[in-house]
Formats: structure tokens, sequence, C-alpha cells
């Protein structure tokens, strides 16, 4: 029992910077972009969170800091895809390689610097029960706040007018720019939302779960939050799920080499990548079904054509 | 609605680079006026629109509303004085309701909490039925613009603009449209109509402003006119249209059997078992209002897509599974939609855009290597023979009007003598003097023993130069039957897919 508490514990700290990254993402191409360059922001957001965290002793700064990081990379992107019209997935790709090199960078004083988790919340009496205390009341705030956040887009996207405009500029820019919407305003707003969510989730990598920095240390969840919002056809609620599935996936993984089950670990590390591949594969099998969903307008340049 | 604010232009002038769109254009439209708008592609009128509608601002001269001066900087501002506007492509967004999309054509403070229980209102109110529920990808094209109709109702208009409305309604929903402007009109809404369909202005309008080349040119009541004096005005020469053929039909040359394809687009069309023929020297034509899967039985015929083997023949030899090349060989030339993009690549030159299609039947290949002096040499006869306007074969397809740039495409295609020709809208945004060479072009080939499909959603044109006619609706294709035994009302019945519409017609 123990056990299965503990696996399901790491499950959530698993899927949590997932979450971040894939909602992030998933109100970004509602809004009919398409940034790859989740990766990068996402790395970003670990060194800056780190780093300031290190320096200041503040987590909240930590997490400022990151958000921060990830959104000026996002509006770097804005203004290239946006203003400049440049393609969005050569640009996307760009925006990662540019972060993995330039956290590298930043991060050469701090490898190998480790700093204390942030401290899970305790609360009285609720955290106490057995079973459902450890599983639901004591995580750390950012568990929480990634929750709030896809209750709060799921409610934006469908109530509220703001979130109406947003779809409809991702469904068909040149009619929200001939009703007299900003296309190009939306969808900078729904980038610097998206850069600071991979911020966050990139933070929480390298403040919470590892806790400390190594270059790289995505490892590829930027790619994996990527697939994450066409597994979830574009729906928050989806893309939740989707999430703790992958991070189920990566934690019980380990778990399996912990047993020492005679399958090579190389194979076991693979499986959260291959498994990605495969709900893609099937997902796109069924090519109308599969395409139902998608912003029409998803990565196609918008000209203000009069 | 109060009515006592009409719209006063003058001395409006637009340029864009090179361009002079807007020259001086002042005229007046009065409290429940419906007033026309008339004139050629590239005349002005959607340039004088989007001011009007606030998308752009002019250059010089004014605007006023009444007394007030009218100089709005954008849509909302123009919705806030109570214009509205209907475009020519909607602007509806087909992943949402209709209430979502009517919403998002109104000012914030204008959407109210019932909004759904106002939609139902108002469109039964003015014999347009909605149900704000649906997503608009599941209505028809006649419904999707009462979307649009009644998202302008839903803020009290006091101009209407309308572009092109009825450029993709059936005959009957034109008649329902043309009853509720004429209610609005009757209530002191003022209705600017944009068109090129001479008899409908005849019909509906009170006055008529011709524009051409950005100018004002008349200002006329339009009862008064006939279509052709209209049409004059408009182009400002003198028109001869094309008189139909005597038809000698000879053998079957392109054979569609039993066809069903289904479409790969979320928001297309399934072809549901078409079945038809086209014999030698016969124009065969097919109506239909757009999205009803012309676009599809356009892919399967010419090749991009392919299906059953036996589905499609030509000259008896089934290529179902060939390629566009191979059926290009076999003597299948096809003229698609979408002029820039589809038809030609818009940043390459003329002579480079021979080649994409006349490469296999004019031996411009040779041992993977382009034989450049006939991709010249046709590129200037085709220059030559349909009259194509360009400063020379070097310029850039895009560089052509709409007009010259068919005219180019469709000689092209003509030029290499097919036996069967393939032709999706072959005047869509055409000037009328374009026009008239396509069609004549069309005829004379024909003539000359090829199988000719024309499909269009121009009723008019089809009636024009037709032999045969059948009409497509939700994938369906009628039977083709000869043109001239057909009432207009048939076939517009047929375009709205009988079965459903017509009891829907006869409760709205």
């Amino acid at each position: 029992m123990d056990l299965l508490i503990l696996i399901l514990q790491g499950v959530i700290v698993a899927a949590t910077p997932l979450v971040f990254a894939a909602i992030g993402e998933l109100v970004v191409e509602r809004a009919g972009v398409l940034n790859l360059g989740i990766e990068g922001m996402m790395i970003l957001g670990a060194i800056a969170g780190f780093s300031v965290t290190l320096d200041s002793g503040s987590y909240l700064a930590g997490i400022i800091a990151a958000a921060a990081a990830g959104a000026v990379a996002a509006f770097l992107f804005g203004v290239l895809t946006q203003v400049l019209m440049a393609n969005q997935v050569a640009t996307g790709l760009a925006l990662t390689i540019f972060g993995l090199g330039l956290s590298a960078l930043w991060g050469q004083g701090y490898s190998g610097e480790s700093t204390v988790p942030l401290a899970k919340i305790h609360i009285p009496l609720l955290s106490d029960i057995p079973i459902i205390g450890p599983l639901l009341f004591s995580h750390d705030p950012l568990v929480y706040l990634s929750i709030i956040l896809v209750a709060g887009v799921a409610w934006f996207l469908a109530k509220t007018r703001a979130g109406l405009i947003l779809r409809a500029v991702g469904e068909n820019h040149d009619a929200a720019h001939a009703i007299g919407y900003n296309v190009v305003g939306v969808r900078m707003l729904a980038l610097l939302f998206g850069g600071a969510c991979a911020g966050i989730g990139g933070t929480y990598l390298s403040t919470v779960q590892t806790p400390l920095w190594v270059e790289d240390m995505t490892a590829g969840r930027g790619w994996i939050a990527l697939a994450i919002v066409v597994f979830a056809a574009w729906r928050p609620g989806r893309a939740l799920l989707g999430a703790y599935l992958f991070g189920g996936v990566t934690v019980v993984q380990l778990h399996i080499q912990g047993f020492g089950v005679d399958i090579d670990a190389q194979i076991l590390s693979m499986l959260p990548y291959l498994i990605t591949i495969l709900v893609l594969v099937l997902i796109s099998h069924d090519k109308a079904r599969a395409n139902f969903n998608a912003p029409a307008c998803l990565t196609k340049p918008f000209f203000a054509s009069s | 609605m109060t009515g006592t604010a009409p719209l006063h232009l003058s001395g409006i002038t637009k340029r864009f680079p090179g361009v002079l769109a807007n020259d001086n254009v002042g005229f007046s439209i009065a409290p429940g006026e419906i007033h026309a708008l008339l004139g050629e592609n590239g005349a002005g009128k959607s340039t004088l629109v989007k001011m009007i509608y606030g998308v752009m601002r002019p250059d010089e001269g004014s605007m006023h509303f009444g007394d007030t001066p009218y100089a709005p900087a954008k849509p909302s501002d123009a919705r806030a004085h109570g214009v509205g506007m209907v475009f020519q492509h909607f602007s509806l967004f087909e992943a949402l309701s209709v209430a979502e999309n009517v919403a998002l054509g109104m000012n914030k403070d204008a959407v109210s909490k019932d909004l759904d229980k106002q939609i139902v209102e108002v469109s039964e109110a003015y014999g347009l039925p909605l149900d704000p529920k649906r997503l608009i990808d599941s209505l028809s094209v006649g419904e999707r613009q009462r979307v649009e109709v009644v998202r302008c109702l839903l803020q009290n208009p006091r101009l209407l603009i309308m572009d092109e409305p009825t450029s993709v309604l059936t005959p009957q929903e034109v008649e329902i449209l043309f009853e509720t402007l004429r209610k609005l009109s009757s209530e002191g809404c003022s209705i600017l109509y944009i068109s090129h369909k001479l008899e409908e202005i005849r019909t509906l309008c009170d006055r008529a402003t011709v524009l051409r080349g950005g100018k004002v040119v008349a200002d006329c009541d339009p009862r008064q006119e006939t279509a052709k004096s209209l049409a004059e005005l408009m182009i400002g020469t003198s028109l001869s249209f094309p008189e139909p053929h005597a038809a000698k039909l000879g053998d079957e040359r392109l054979v569609v059997k039993g066809l069903s394809v289904k479409s790969p687009d979320p928001f297309g069309t399934d072809l549901r078992d078409i079945s038809f023929c086209v014999c030698a020297g016969e124009i065969l034509g097919i109506a239909g209002v757009a999205g009803n899967g012309q676009v599809e039985l356009m892919e399967v015929l010419t090749g991009e897509k392919t299906t059953d083997n036996d589905a499609v023949l030509i000259d008896n030899a089934p290529v179902g599974r060939e390629n566009t090349t191979t059926r290009r060989r076999r003597g299948m030339c096809s003229v698609p939609e979408e002029r820039l993009g589809h038809g030609a690549v818009p940043e390459m030159s003329l002579w480079e855009n021979t080649i994409l299609s006349a490469r296999t039947r004019l031996g411009m290949e040779r041992n993977g290597f382009l034989n450049l002096g006939i991709a010249h040499d046709f590129a200037n006869e085709i220059v030559q023979k349909f009259n194509v306007k360009t400063p020379g074969i070097e310029h850039e397809a895009r560089s052509l009007s709409g007009g010259n740039l068919q005219k180019f495409i469709v000689g092209r295609e003509i030029l290499q003598t097919p036996t069967v020709l393939v032709i999706l809208q072959p005047t869509w945004g055409v000037d009328a003097a374009a026009a008239a060479d396509i069609h004549r072009a069309l005829q004379e080939l024909a003539k000359g023993g090829a199988a000719i499909l024309v499909i269009s959603q121009d009723l008019d044109e089809l009636m024009a130069i037709s032999i045969n006619f059948a009409v497509i609706s939700e994938g369906r294709l009628s039977e083709s039957r000869p043109t001239g035994s057909m009432s207009v009302e048939e076939i517009g019945l047929l375009m709205g897919g009988v079965h459903s519409s017509v009891g829907k017609k006869g409760a709205a």
C-alpha cells in the first residue's frame, strides 16, 4: 500500500511539469499558433528558476523568474512569427536549440549545485487522513497551481468572451480580422501565457523534482507536452489526463527497473517516448477525426490584407 | 431603427501603391433606401465598403451619418453607429456555434445574457429561422448567410451593407432574402447592396451607383435601365454574349459510374454514387451551391485523388487509379477553381507556369531535361490567342489581374487540344468581357469534338453555354437533362437538395 502511494505521488510529481507546458501550449495552439519551442522555453525556465531560487533563497522569486524567462523567449518567437512572418515550425525549432544552448551557458556556474526542494503543504487534519491525505492534500503549491490553471483555462476558453475571441482567432483569422479583432495581439498574449507556463514547468523540474541543475535536464519533456496537446484534442481536461498518463509511464518504468525485472533499463527508459509516438500514430490513424478539433488556422501565417 | 440618418459620402479617395482604388467618390443613401453599388471586379467597390465599415480609412474625403461626421477607426466603431455588414466570404467560424458566431460579431456591450432567445426571436420575425446551438459547419450556405444577417439585425442597424449576398444562394433562398431586405427597408433601415447580378438589382434596388476604375460613372434608377445598359455602364463598352450552339454529339468520352468517395476533410462533402457521361462535342454543366461536393468531384476526375479504377473512364479506358500526368497524356486537361496556388504558381513566370501542365502533352520534357523554347513559344501563343493583357511572359503569374490570369490558365489548357476538359468555376471573379471570351473559347473547343464538363455556381453561365445540365447537392448528382428543359424553379429545388429543403422553405 505504501509503495502504491509512493508511486502515485511520484506520478503527480512527474506529470506536473507536463501539465504546465501542455496547458500553455494548448492555449497557444487554440489561438492558431504552433510553438515548437516549448523545450527551449522549459529549459530556460529551469535555469532561471533554479539560479534565482538559489541566489535569493525565495521560491516565489524563482517561479516568477522562470515564468518571465519563458515569456521573454515566447515574446521573441512572437515577434519573429507574428510580426516578421517567419515560418512557425522553423522558428520554434530554432527557439528550442537556442534555449538549450543559452541555458547551458547560463547554468555553467550552477552545475552540481542543489537546492532544498519546494516544501509540501501540510494541511492539519486533511493531510493526516490515511491514503487520501498523502495523495490529495500534501503536495507542493505548484501541483495545486497546475490543477487550478487547467480548470481556469477550461473555464476561460468555454465561458468567457475573451476565450471565445481567442478560439475565433485560431479558427479563422481572416474572419476575426474582418469583424475587427486584433489577431496578432491575441496571439501574442496567448504566446506569452504559453511561454510563462512552459517556464514554470521547467523550474518545477529544477527546484522541485530533482532539485538541481543539469544541462539538458528537460530531456524531451517539451516534445511530450506537444504530443499531449494533440492527444488531448485541444481540450484542457484531456490535457491534464494526458500529462498524468505520460507521467505515470515515466514513473512506472522507473519502478519496474527498481524491481529488477529482466528488461534492459535503456528500453524501459524509452517507454514514455515510445508511448508518445504510439499514441500519436493511433490518433492520426483516422485523418478526419484527427483534424476535427484542430484549430483551423494552426500554423497558418496571418497577413492583414487590407 | 430610427431611420433618420442616411449616409453621405463625398470626395472619398483611397490610394494603394500603384493603384488609385477610389477616386473622389461621392453619393448618398437615403433612409430606408436599397442602394445598389455596381461595378466590375477591381472597380473599387470592396475598398469603398471597407472604409464605410471601418476596416480601412480613406486618404481623403469625408463621410457623414445624417448631420454628424462619421469616421470609423475600426469595425466596432461602425457597429456602434448602427452599420452592419454581411461579408461575401462569410466571416464565420465553422467550429463554433451560431450563438458564439453572433456574439463575436457584436460589440461587447451589445451582447445580452439572453442571446439565444434574442437570436430565435429576431430570426423568426424576419423569416430566417435559426437554431442558436448548432455548429456552423452543419449549416447549409444559405443558413450560414442567415447567421450573418441575424448578427447584423440584432444590433438594430441603420445601414446594412451586403457584399454579393446572392452568389451562393439558390433562387428560392434569394427570394427569402429579398423579402427580409424589403421588410428591413420598410422599417427605415438603409441597405447598401453590392452585386454584379443586374437582374437582381433591377428587381430589388431603388437607386444604383456605378463604379468604374474607382470613379463614379453613373447614378441611376435601375428600374429605368435594362440589364444590358447597366452592364455597359459597368464595363464602359458594348458587350456581345455567346450564342448557344446547336450540338452534334459524338461518342462517350468521359464516363463516371457509381462514384462514391469519402472526404478526408471533416468539413468536406462525401460523394455518393455519382454517374454521368460527357460525349464528344458536349458541354455538360453541373450546377450547385458551393460546398456540395464540387471540389471533391473535381479532384477525383483530374486524378489529384485516385479512386476505383472502373469508376472513371476516358475514351472507354478505366483511369480511376491513374494520376494527373497519365490522364493528361490520355487527353484530359483541367482548370481548378483557385487560380493562384492551384491553377498557377503565383511566384513563377507565365512561361514557367505553362510547363507545369503542358509538359506532357507538348513534349517539353525529354530525358529529364526541359525544352524551354517550347515553353516560351507556347506562353506567347496563349497570350496572343487569348488576348491576355500582360507586359510579357517573363512576368509573375500573380502580377496579372484575376480575369487575365484566368484567360491565361484556360488558354493554357485549351491550346493543349484536350479531348476532355474539366473546368471548375471558369469565370469566378472574372470581369464580363473576359468571361465572354472564355465562354466562346469553351464552345469552340466543344465544336472541335472535345467533351467539356463545366462545374459552376453561376446558373446564368451554365444556362448560356451548356448543352446538358445536372445539379450536385450534398454529394449527389441529379440526372443530366437538356439545358432548356428545366425551369429555374426546378433547378433551385434540386440545388437545395429537394428532399430536405422544400418542406423547410415552405414553413419559412
